[in-house]
């Protein structure tokens, strides 16, 4: 199912989380509940890796068995080359040190101050007084928040208190940092830049992050590469520009189309989304298209967006209903190197 | 019937009865703390799940909870005098007051606890908390605020069995309103000693709930 890619940007890429075989049963009184079925995934250093799917697709069991919250029923985890499912309670403590997490409700604790929730983990670890508290300080620095370290989280807005979250996160400089639908309680201008701090904690601090969200617009924000989870399952996965660009599966397109704020569109006979990158977004092909071709098309909807690092346009267009013509307009749109396919059914 | 002595023999009581709350309130959170701890962590769903301990903890807090006050109160002389070496007197009610008060100090501090959000645990534990540092440093000060006000109506609820053990001799203000105001029909004696108990609990649950308030930092 992944695309083989020949040559990828990074030369040297370093599996740090790999994910086999793994699957995690709950038995509450109703009955068994498959969570995970068999979920294979490898997260390289240094990539921001979002998983996407529905609630109720597993997906916050997933990022709980990556640190061992969860315990899976089967299959393994392995953290930088190391199987933790083997691991003892003690040695798995010292694990979770170097992985970082943070949360929806960001979970502080209320009867601390932002910067004695800093101070926390670095309790837990141990770390010498002194080198604790000049880290605390850096880290307020590194959220943008050195004026807030006496506020207690009740004096905090939801950004700042994700921030401090964050700040707490990395206090133990973590190798990975697991996002839990990091922004789901936030408002779209605080979400922007609280993706954005954590681009920069990737770039600066070469952190791994892993982001779980049912969001598209936050995997196309800042994640390289995406993993489509529905019904328990890996439904489709690879860098986040590929399956944008070419979804094969039903809950891929339908990820991928829901995203907007206002798409819920209505989709007929004849109806196509096309995909433009870089090079074609510069040139007029659609003008050029309908005049040569003289396809008369119907556009629905169009947007642009940048997912790593490459601008995207998207256009969904009803095409005539005359064969020929429609066959014409498509062959034309791929001979320029667009990527044309039919949407069915009520995708919005 | 009012002289000095019977105005020192008050204080005194009064001195008793906060002797015996006192003293019993501490050593019963120096046992039922722990005990209501151990209640949520051993739970099914707690960070240690501990499915016999739990079930026994619950069996001998139910228990030691239904027994009226008064019978624990005769039942244990024996153990009494084991332990203090007479059955009567402020020292002597200690022991009852104890064993009666640490069960139910387990009950509010295990329903303290549980306010707790459990996403904050989780946090922890996700930080690489052990059980003991997710006791120590989430549980009990986040539930601090409840813990208090948990405090003032254990204080309060012993104190008003100290007053019960004045039937057996049990020393203290509920002594001299069984003695005085009871046996002797001193009315005046018993209206003082019931008013001084309600100042006294008056005084300990504004306190408990005013530290509380204090304490708590979540608005």
């Amino acid at each position: 199912m992944r695309r083989v890619r020949n040559i990828d940007n990074k030369t040297f890429q370093k599996p740090i989380i790999e994910i086999k075989d793994l699957v995690k049963t709950f038995y509450p009184k109703s009955g068994e509940v498959k969570a995970l079925d068999g979920i294979n995934l490898t997260v390289n250093q240094g990539e921001i890796y979002g998983i996407i799917g529905m609630s109720g697709a597993g997906k916050s069991t997933l990022v709980r068995c990556i640190n061992l919250l969860e315990k899976p029923t089967e299959g393994s985890v392995f953290i930088d080359g190391q199987d933790i499912s083997t691991l003892t309670e003690k040695e798995l403590r010292t694990t979770r040190y170097s992985v970082g997490m943070i949360f929806q409700q960001f979970n502080l604790l209320m009867q601390r101050t932002a910067e004695k929730n800093i101070l926390f983990p670095l309790e837990i670890a141990g770390v010498e007084k002194n080198t604790a508290r000049k880290r605390t300080t850096e880290l307020l620095e590194l959220v943008g928040l050195p004026d807030k370290a006496k506020a207690y989280p009740s004096q905090l807005s939801g950004g700042q208190m994700q921030r401090i979250g964050i700040a707490r996160a990395l206090a133990n400089n973590p190798k990975i940092l697991l996002c839990d639908e990091a922004t789901s309680a936030l408002d779209p201008s605080t979400t922007q830049a609280i993706l954005k701090l954590l681009k920069e904690i990737n770039q600066k601090l070469g952190i791994t992050i892993v982001i779980i969200t049912h969001e598209m617009s936050v995997v196309e924000e800042i994640c390289s590469h995406v993993a489509i989870i529905d019904n328990s399952k890996i439904a489709e996965f690879g860098r986040v520009a590929d399956i944008f660009r070419n979804p094969k599966t039903e809950i891929a397109k339908k990820m991928i189309f829901s995203q907007g704020e206002n798409t819920p569109v209505v989709m007929g006979e004849n109806f196509y989304r096309i995909v433009f990158d870089n090079k074609s977004s510069s040139d007029s092909v659609m003008a050029k298209m309908i005049l040569e071709t003289k396809c008369m098309v119907n556009i629905l909807h169009a947007d642009m967006k940048n997912i790593d690092g490459i601008t995207f346009g998207q256009m969904v267009i009803q095409l005539p209903e005359d064969e020929l013509s429609a066959s014409r307009a498509i062959n034309y749109l791929r001979a320029n190197q667009i990527t044309v396919e039919e949407v069915e059914g009520d995708v919005g | 019937m009012w002289d000095s002595s019977m105005t020192t023999l008050i204080v005194q009581g009064t001195f008793e009865t906060l002797y015996m709350t006192l003293t019993s309130t501490l050593i019963a959170y120096i046992i039922g703390l722990p005990m209501g701890v151990l209640l949520v962590t051993s739970d099914a769903q707690g960070i240690v799940p501990m499915k016999f301990l739990n079930k026994v903890l619950n069996i001998v807090v139910n228990i030691t909870r239904s027994i009226p006050f008064l019978i624990l109160l005769i039942a244990v002389i024996p153990l009494t005098r084991l332990i203090t070496g007479t059955s009567i007197g402020s020292t002597a009610t200690i022991v009852p007051l104890v064993i009666a008060a640490a069960p139910f100090i387990a009950r509010l501090v295990e329903s303290s606890i549980k306010e707790v959000d459990y996403g904050i645990i989780e946090a922890s534990l996700s930080m690489g908390a052990s059980p003991f540092q997710v006791v120590s440093k989430v549980m009990i000060p986040e539930a601090k605020p409840s813990l208090i006000i948990g405090a003032a109506i254990a204080t309060t609820t012993i104190l008003g069995y100290s007053a019960m053990a004045g039937i057996v001799g049990g020393g203290g203000l509920g002594d001299i309103a069984i003695r005085f105001g009871y046996y002797r029909y001193e009315t005046g004696v018993m209206v003082v000693t019931v008013v001084l108990l309600v100042l006294v609990v008056q005084i300990f649950q504004e306190a408990g709930m005013k530290i509380a308030q204090n304490q708590d930092r979540r608005k």
